[in-house]
């Protein structure tokens, strides 16, 4: 499990305005990597390209490479699902499936996959996702209640668990806490840190000090302007970002003068 | 793309949610298909068979002494029935759904808005028909005015009343709430805030509002029978005694076996299809246009 | 308000009819002046039998295309072929029941003895008399052909109500575009297509002049929808309201009322669902 992502010169528009202009990046496995910068700096458009979730939306197009590993996530005949399957992704707000038990939601990606599991091991890799979400405690008395009866921030762990059930290699974050109160926030940070044994883990984040908490790695994306594209910055390991960073930029972010 | 990649990214059963996939995919395209080509077809043919029957004495003549077999005649009477039906039954429509979806809109909250809205929901419901013996229970037999243009009226109004309020309530929600409020901070009250500020801002979209509730009841033709009852002279005076219509005309030829009338019908059938859908693309068009400038 | 009127005044004029058959309205076939023998149990028949296999028919249309022009084709072919699909909506019912007559039936007369030669084992398919044209299995093509943009119209609304995040949620998890209609879409909109089904059957139920052209007006109960034969409720009016006397009109207007009823209550109950689940929805 846990692959490396490598994206190479990797640009995205939505239409005619460019999101994201040439970013090339490696992002390493078993690490949690963190993606800074203002809003509007195209890190979370740069991750749906990652997955090719970009694509689903209406007028969107990127041109660039991305590997996994040695296979390329836009090579021809690659279908955009299996990349999706192997690439899993918890979003902004908790977005369980509202007609769906909290179990039916764990096991919902596991319908689609390549072998569907008997029910009776169904059972158990709900158990286990929803464990490895610290959400299991919580919730194996009422598995079968809707997933939309859960408080906020056990929704966005049952999103989690529901992205891990499928065993995916990388898991995609975007502003995952964005939604959730300071003590779910912190339930969460913490599953970060224990996710990233299994792993490849991004997490886009516009809090600094949450990147500082838990990535190994960050990356700092900048726009120079408005209407223009984003652009990736410096990326390096966490502790130097935040104390002496190469560009004056990403330091000028870190140290809270603009942004 | 190496056999590896393939391998890696799209593994083994994957071959049959593909094509589970594609099946829907194509049974979806199917299913537009198949939602489409009637449309094309009725038109197609309508058109087709209705040209060639289309003539300028069409227009100008009415069924007086014009036997099914015949040929020649014309739906003139039937125009003029349709023309003054419609217009009638706008007059009084318009302003009765335009108050009420001012209600709606800039009055109305809570339970009873939400009742009102609802009635007038399930009234789009009602069968044209049941409408038409309606105002024949009330209209013609309670109160003995007989089968009249107005009556027809009557009835076209019942239906096209819910279809001017909902539709002009889309509209008036698309006033911003801005427009409002400046209003409201200058000082003017509401009912002038309406009648000055928010009425004109929605103009264009309630002409077209306007335009589809038309277009809806001009095709009617099962309340006719019964109100209007049909005539084969002109009667000019929609107030008093039976009068054609257009879809009545259609129908009456259409019923008939000989080959003239249902050249007639077809010709009438063109005419109807030209002002129906004529007035509904347009107004789709005037919506298009006045939602981007809104 | 109005819709209280029509019922009070259909009631008051239809009230000659009733107390001239008593239950006999309900249960009686035939529609006769003299002696007078009025009964509605061969319309409604009819009128409930055709809104039916109506619905068979233009269900899986309506919501095909709507998923189709929501889910799959890209917004900008999508919208212009939504607004043609509305379009049919505008069609008047005199010009479906003229090109019914003239154009459909014909064209359907094969499809009539397909289903008869190799559905026959199935009753409803068989036909016995050996003709074939003005059947209640036509008039329920047109029918459908009439209810598939109502029932698209309010489909295309309610999937579009569906939040983008539930979609994206089973994208995410690799699930193919169907697999995102299955898991994401229609579990969350299955009220609304409910009521959607409902309205579309409202319209059916009380459509006339299309009916009355299309379907070969018989007094009869016969479920071997591919003979000819066939009436409702709302063409019987159209078709008998010219040479009725006295109280055939009560007769007439009586089984308006009962026309009045059935559809009301549908509608009311379509109404209910869908806005229970657009509610739901937001």
């Amino acid at each position: 499990m846990s692959k490396r992502v490598q994206a190479e010169a990797v640009s995205a528009w939505f239409g005619d305005h460019q999101a994201v202009a040439d970013v090339t990046l490696t992002i390493e496995p078993k690490q949690v990597t963190a993606l800074i910068g203002p809003s509007g700096c195209g890190k979370s458009t740069f991750i749906r390209t990652l997955n090719r979730m970009h694509e689903a939306v209406v007028g969107a197009r990127m041109s660039g490479r991305v590997l996994l590993d040695d296979d390329d996530v836009y090579a021809p005949g690659v279908d955009p699902t299996a990349v999706r399957r192997t690439i899993g992704m918890v979003f902004q707000r908790p977005n369980p499936f509202p007609t769906m038990s909290v179990a039916g939601n764990v096991a919902s990606g596991l319908k689609f996959g390549d072998q569907r599991p008997a029910r009776r091991e169904m059972a158990g890799i709900v158990e286990r996702a929803l464990t490895q979400a610290g959400l299991w405690d919580e919730v194996k008395d009422r598995l079968d209640k809707p997933g939309a009866s859960l408080s906020g921030g056990q929704q966005q762990r049952l999103c989690i668990a529901r992205a891990i059930a499928v065993e995916p290699e990388v898991l995609l974050m975007d502003e995952p806490c964005s939604a959730l109160d300071p003590v779910s926030t912190l339930v969460i940070e913490d599953l970060i840190a224990e996710l990233k044994d299994r792993y490849t883990v991004v997490i886009v984040t516009h809090n600094m000090q949450q990147a500082a908490r838990v990535s190994d790695v960050t990356a700092f994306f900048n726009l120079s302007g408005a209407g223009e594209p984003g652009r990736l910055v410096e990326v390096g390991r966490t502790a130097k970002i935040f104390t002496r960073p190469d560009d004056e930029r990403t330091e000028a972010y870190v140290t809270g003068r603009f942004g | 793309m190496t056999v590896h990649s393939a391998h890696a990214l799209g593994r083994s059963h994957f071959t049959r949610r593909r094509a589970a996939n594609t099946i829907a995919a194509a049974a979806m395209t199917v299913a537009l298909i198949a939602a489409l080509v009637p449309l094309l077809a009725v038109i197609g043919y309508t058109v087709s068979r209705g040209a060639g029957a289309l003539s300028a004495g069409f227009f100008t003549h009415s069924m007086r002494g014009v036997a099914d077999r015949d040929p020649g005649g014309g739906a003139y009477h039937a125009i003029v029935g349709t023309l003054e039906q419609v217009g009638l039954a706008t007059a009084m429509s318009v302003p009765a759904g335009l108050l009420v979806a001012v209600y709606l809109v800039e009055y109305g909250s809570g339970r009873l808005a939400a009742l009102v809205r609802f009635v007038i929901d399930v009234m789009t419901g009602v069968p044209s028909i049941v409408a038409g013996l309606f105002v024949y229970a009330f209209w013609v037999l309670a109160l003995h005015k007989g089968y009249s243009g107005l009556a027809a009226a009557f009835a076209l109004s019942v239906l096209m009343l819910p279809v001017v309020v909902r539709a002009s309530e889309e509209m008036l929600k698309l006033v911003p709430d801005e427009l409002r409020e400046a209003s409201y901070a200058l000082g003017i009250p509401r009912y002038r805030t309406v009648l000055r500020v928010v009425l004109p801002a929605a103009s264009a979209g309630l002409t077209t509002a306007v335009m589809l509730a038309v277009a809806r009841v001009t095709g009617e033709t099962a309340p006719l029978l019964l109100t209007a009852f049909g005539f084969d002279a002109i009667n000019p005076n929609a107030f008093k005694g039976p009068q054609s219509s257009l879809p009545l005309f259609v129908f009456r030829q259409v019923s008939s076996p000989y080959a003239p009338a249902v050249q007639r019908a077809w010709a009438g059938a063109l005419t109807l299809i030209g002002v129906v859908l004529g007035l509904t693309v347009v107004a789709r068009v005037l919506t298009r246009r006045s939602r981007l400038v809104a | 308000m109005l819709l209280l009127a029509i019922g009070l005044f259909l009631a008051i004029q239809a009230a000659p009819a009733f107390r001239a058959m008593g239950p006999r309205f309900f249960s009686e076939r035939q529609w006769l002046p003299s002696p007078p023998a009025y009964g509605i149990a061969a319309l409604a028949f009819g009128t409930v039998v055709s809104s039916v296999v109506a619905l068979v028919i233009a269900v899986p249309v309506a919501l095909g295309s709507a998923l189709f022009l929501t889910e799959v084709a890209p917004r900008r072919m999508g919208r212009p072929l939504g607004y043609l699909v509305d379009l049919l909506a505008a069609v008047p019912s005199v010009v479906f029941g003229l090109w019914g007559l003239l154009v459909l039936v014909p064209a359907l007369i094969p499809v009539e003895r397909f289903l008869d030669r190799w559905l026959g084992f199935v009753p409803i398919f068989a036909n016995r008399s050996g003709l074939f044209g003005r059947s209640i299995f036509a008039g329920a093509v047109v029918l459908g052909i009439m209810v598939v943009p109502i029932v698209a119209a309010l489909a295309r609304e309610i999937f579009n109500q569906v939040p983008q995040a539930n979609r994206e949620a089973a994208q995410a998890l690799g699930a193919t575009p169907w697999e995102t209609i299955r898991t994401a879409v229609l579990p969350f909109s299955r009220g609304g297509l409910v009521g959607a089904t409902m309205l579309g059957l409202g319209r059916a139920l009380g459509e006339t002049i299309a009916v009355a052209l299309v379907m070969g007006a018989a007094y009869t109960v016969n479920f071997r929808i591919t003979e000819v034969g066939g009436n409702s409720l709302a063409a019987n009016i159209a078709t008998k309201f010219g040479e009725a006397d006295e109280l055939g009109r009560a007769a007439l207007i009586a089984s308006g009322l009962v026309l009045f009823a059935i559809t009301l209550v549908v509608n009311v109950a379509g109404r209910l669902v869908v806005r229970r689940s657009v509610v739901v929805g937001r």
